[in-house]
């Protein structure tokens, strides 16, 4: 009796608990929408078939409890049944699968003319490149990275000259148009995330990966690391700013390029050279 | 004829294999040590799961510690809460269930449930034991070697497995991976055992459709393992290759604190491949026992036969077959090729069909039945809660694009902990407090069991099922502390706190059952042969517990199924698999020793 209660109390609670949760999706800021969809519409399935099956369990609990002079009904198959659950129960997945392969669809196919830009993790810290003028990315090597070249950029690559590095800042974004991100680390695995993004994918060491996204909200948002890359997996974060573009291009224009940077590490050294060569007094 | 797997039959075929010679203890260490008897290694196994288990209890409090009251507990590092995961995640996983279900449950009930003397390869079984004591023994070492275990979380991914920055990137993670490789070296010969046993050694009558399906779970479950480690084993060999020798099996060109490494060319992907396809099939080899053992426990329990068993078994065979093909499911946001999505997210929501069918069938088995509500039968139905509540959050994950925004938040560590932590562990409990009597020839304490059952149950759901909702709102798993984080409310911390403060008390709850077991072994209610009044075959036995050899002189002979409750014309409301068929109707020899049993008609 109290065990029946019991559970049928815990099909209840969670039910209740669900709807009254203070803890749900913050506010979403991209195109992503299709993806909390499906969630709610796994939700509804599924939560519909765990509160049956509960309250089913619960009511055999209390109307057949044991009792010395009955015996349990033998009736060891019903295959009219079993075919209708195995029926339902498809029904019930193609309801989620179909959904969910529809938006996945969208997800892997970039749209034409997607702006790119590139992520760089390393450990524990994230670095942004832009096309720069031209649209395109230089291309860029592991084995290229130095102090004066922490991308990597292949300086014999003429795209990569104009190529804009940010390191250390927020990242910027601007609203409304569809934008690739092309993301690469350097040691070990990293993994993009914005929670107001909902999308996001693992950076791999040799590998390039990609995703898209629209932004939709302005705002400014947290990154952080979402596939462990040692101790200070927790402490890599950063900000992405997402602004109208007449801000975004306000802000390009103050960062430096790859042509930039390795002119001001070359006179740099220059500097620290004649200082070093600067004889004693 | 035999029509249908609950068809009674007189028939009984002639016995096609020459009774075993057994190996029987000459002195005090081959009969408590070295001892070849399955029900003795079946005991070895267990207690050193369920030991180890405990010290990955015991770091779950710690991390717990840590996530429920940050900056408040100065000896717990980032270092060390990376290594309570993983050694958490890696003893829980392997080495306690793993272990548990195959090695404790699969020696004990295999050669008693269906009918043979011992497993068909007794010294091959005993080795099996002591190779995995050593796994766990350098398990247990690389928390006292210079950097301490592997910090890598259980998933072992490199580069940052082997690299600095990880804590354990030195002797840590080779250690694992060595203990990781006898493990798998260990468990397959105890796997082949079970395997060949229940193929090879069924008694007279035994077909394979009268099986209890606790052996078609534990059987499935050990196919799957002998399939499945072999990928694991592969890994841990190529990953402490480039650990040790420095070669690239799995390691790209790394800069790493500014520095050039001496790597390149390899693949990290490789290995989540590797691993996964060990992995995905591992949550089966925990599962699939569990569906087996829970199928029991509630038909014994209801005193109903299970519902749908042809369906039953074919359930478990073909999610035993699908959980080969749904392994990167693990891996849809890995930077492995997109278009994998598709074929991974449909292979993994059609093995819901056959998983969801099992659940169906154990709630018809208690309609019309006559629900004892026992201890074992509690833990039974608590099974079924937190196994489709876990069930449907896997279908969350399952599908592709859901899992974008939840995969490796405390969503996925909330799904993974109901579905294979809490409902497994449950059954653990169930199928503890069912066979105890036949292991000891006493019943566990009822009252204590009460407060244990309600605690671990309530407790472990209250712990998980609000973890859920934080993965919802954007909480990463794996991370030693929030810090400021914009979106992440107060009442976050508050709920963390909570949960941890639960988690204590479920922890802390275990000591009753540990307490019960000791106190039930002295002074526990004598039990006799059968005190649930079931119908397979290691409740016949001659003696309680059984002896070496299991049945006495003669080995018993099976005329019909395992679920035989409330047959109609029957005596009593229980038939036993070896009760031949002229005495159903008397009872005339019911729960009588085996060996009394009628002989067969030749």
């Amino acid at each position: 009796m109290i065990a029946a209660l019991i559970m049928i109390l815990v099909a209840v609670g969670t039910v209740v608990f669900h709807f009254m949760s203070p803890w749900w999706w913050t506010p979403i800021a991209s195109n992503w929408g299709y993806i909390d969809n499906t969630i709610v519409i796994t939700f509804w399935i599924t939560g519909v078939v765990f509160v049956a099956v509960i309250l089913f369990m619960a009511y055999c609990m209390l109307r057949f409890r044991y009792r010395e002079d009955r015996r349990a009904e033998y009736e060891p198959e019903n295959k009219k049944l079993e075919w209708w659950l195995t029926v339902l129960t498809s029904i019930g997945v193609a309801g989620m699968l179909i959904p969910g392969l529809f938006v996945w669809n969208q997800y892997v196919t970039v749209p034409e003319g997607a702006a790119e830009i590139e992520v760089v993790g390393q450990q524990w810290q994230w670095s942004f490149r832009y096309p720069g003028k031209d649209g395109v990315l230089g291309t860029s090597n592991v084995r290229l990275i130095s102090d004066e070249n922490p991308f990597g950029i292949n300086p014999d690559d003429p795209k990569g000259q104009d190529d804009v590095l940010v390191s250390g800042d927020d990242m910027h974004l601007p609203i409304g148009g569809p934008i690739k991100f092309l993301l690469r680390s350097i040691d070990v695995l990293h993994d993009f995330y914005v929670p107001q993004f909902r999308a996001k994918m693992d950076m791999v060491p040799g590998a390039v990966t990609f995703f898209w996204l629209t932004p939709t909200r302005p705002g400014t948002f947290d990154i952080m690391c979402f596939e462990l890359c040692g101790v200070g997996h927790h402490v890599m974060r950063g900000n992405v700013v997402v602004e109208a573009q007449a801000d975004y291009d306000t802000w390009m224009q103050e960062q430096e390029t790859f042509a930039q940077s390795v002119a001001r590490a070359k006179s740099n050294s220059a500097t620290a050279v004649a200082l070093q060569d600067r004889p004693a007094q | 004829m035999v029509d249908a797997a609950h068809d009674e039959s007189a028939i009984v075929p002639p016995a096609e294999v020459e009774e075993m010679e057994l190996f029987h203890p000459q002195s005090w260490v081959t009969k408590y040590v070295f001892c070849q008897d399955a029900k003795v290694i079946a005991i070895q196994y267990s207690f050193t799961a369920i030991a180890i288990g405990l010290v990955a209890l015991v770091l779950s409090w710690m991390m717990r510690l840590q996530l429920g009251f940050p900056e408040t507990f100065s000896f717990i590092e980032a270092e060390d809460y990376y290594q309570f995961i993983t050694m958490h995640g890696m003893i829980m996983v392997i080495y306690l269930l793993t272990a548990l279900f195959l090695g404790g449950f699969g020696n004990y009930l295999i050669p008693l449930m269906v009918g043979a003397r011992d497993m068909v390869f007794p010294y091959m079984n005993m080795l099996s034991y002591w190779i995995y004591l050593l796994a766990v023994l350098i398990l247990v070492a690389s928390f006292f070697v210079p950097g301490g275990p592997t910090g890598a979380g259980w998933t072992l991914y490199p580069p940052q497995a082997i690299l600095e920055g990880t804590p354990g990137s030195g002797a840590g993670i080779i250690l694992m991976l060595v203990s990781l490789a006898f493990f798998i070296i260990g468990f397959t010969m105890g796997g082949l055992n079970y395997v060949v046993t229940v193929l090879q050694a069924r008694t007279r009558g035994m077909t394979l459709m009268r099986l209890p399906l606790t052996i078609w779970g534990i059987f499935m479950a050990t196919v799957l393992a002998l399939l499945a480690f072999p990928a694991l084993f592969v890994g841990a060999v190529m990953m402490s290759l480039d650990g040790i020798l420095g070669t690239s099996f799995f390691m790209p060109a790394i800069v790493q604190f500014s520095e050039h490494l001496e790597y390149g060319g390899g693949s990290p992907i490789l290995f989540q491949h590797l691993f996964w396809f060990f992995g995905h099939p591992e949550v089966y080899i925990v599962a699939l026992p569990a569906f087996g053992i829970v199928s029991d426990l509630i038909s014994v329990h209801a005193r109903r036969h299970i519902f749908g068993y042809r369906l039953m078994v074919w359930a478990i065979v073909i999610i035993g077959g699908l959980s080969f093909i749904v392994w990167a499911h693990h891996m849809y946001v890995s930077g492995m090729n997109p278009w994998f999505g598709f074929f991974f997210a449909t292979t993994t929501l059609i093995i819901a069909v056959p998983t969801a069918l099992k659940v169906y069938n154990w709630t018809l088995t208690l309609w019309r039945a006559n629900i004892q509500l026992t201890i074992p039968m509690l833990f039974a139905l608590a099974f079924i809660v937190t196994f489709v509540n876990g069930g449907i959050t896997g279908l969350f994950l399952g599908n592709v694009v859901v899992d974008v925004p939840l995969s490796d938040t405390m969503f996925v560590v909330a799904h993974f902990h109901m579905v294979m932590g809490v409902a497994p562990i449950l059954v653990i409990f169930g199928a503890i407090y069912h066979w105890f009597p036949k292991m000891t020839g006493r019943l566990l304490n009822v009252g204590m069991g009460h407060v244990h059952f309600w605690i671990t149950f309530l407790g472990a759901y209250a712990i998980f099922l609000p973890l859920h909702y934080l993965g919802f709102l954007g909480v990463p798993r794996r991370y030693y502390e929030m810090s400021d984080t914009s979106f992440i409310p107060q009442s976050a911390e508050t709920l963390n706190a909570f949960v941890s403060v639960i988690a204590l008390v479920v922890g802390v709850a275990q000591l009753i059952f540990l307490f019960n077991i000791a106190w039930s072994l002295a002074k526990g209610k004598k039990s006799g042969p059968n005190p649930w009044k079931a119908t397979s075959l290691e409740w016949q036995t001659p003696e309680t517990p059984p002896g070496h050899g299991n049945f006495g002189p003669t080995l018993p002979v099976v005329y019909r199924w395992a679920y035989a409750y409330g047959v109609p014309g029957a005596a009593d409301d229980y038939v036993p698999q070896n009760m031949h068929p002229d005495q159903v109707a008397t009872g005339e020899g019911g729960g009588a020793p085996a060996g009394a049993a009628a002989q067969p008609a030749e």
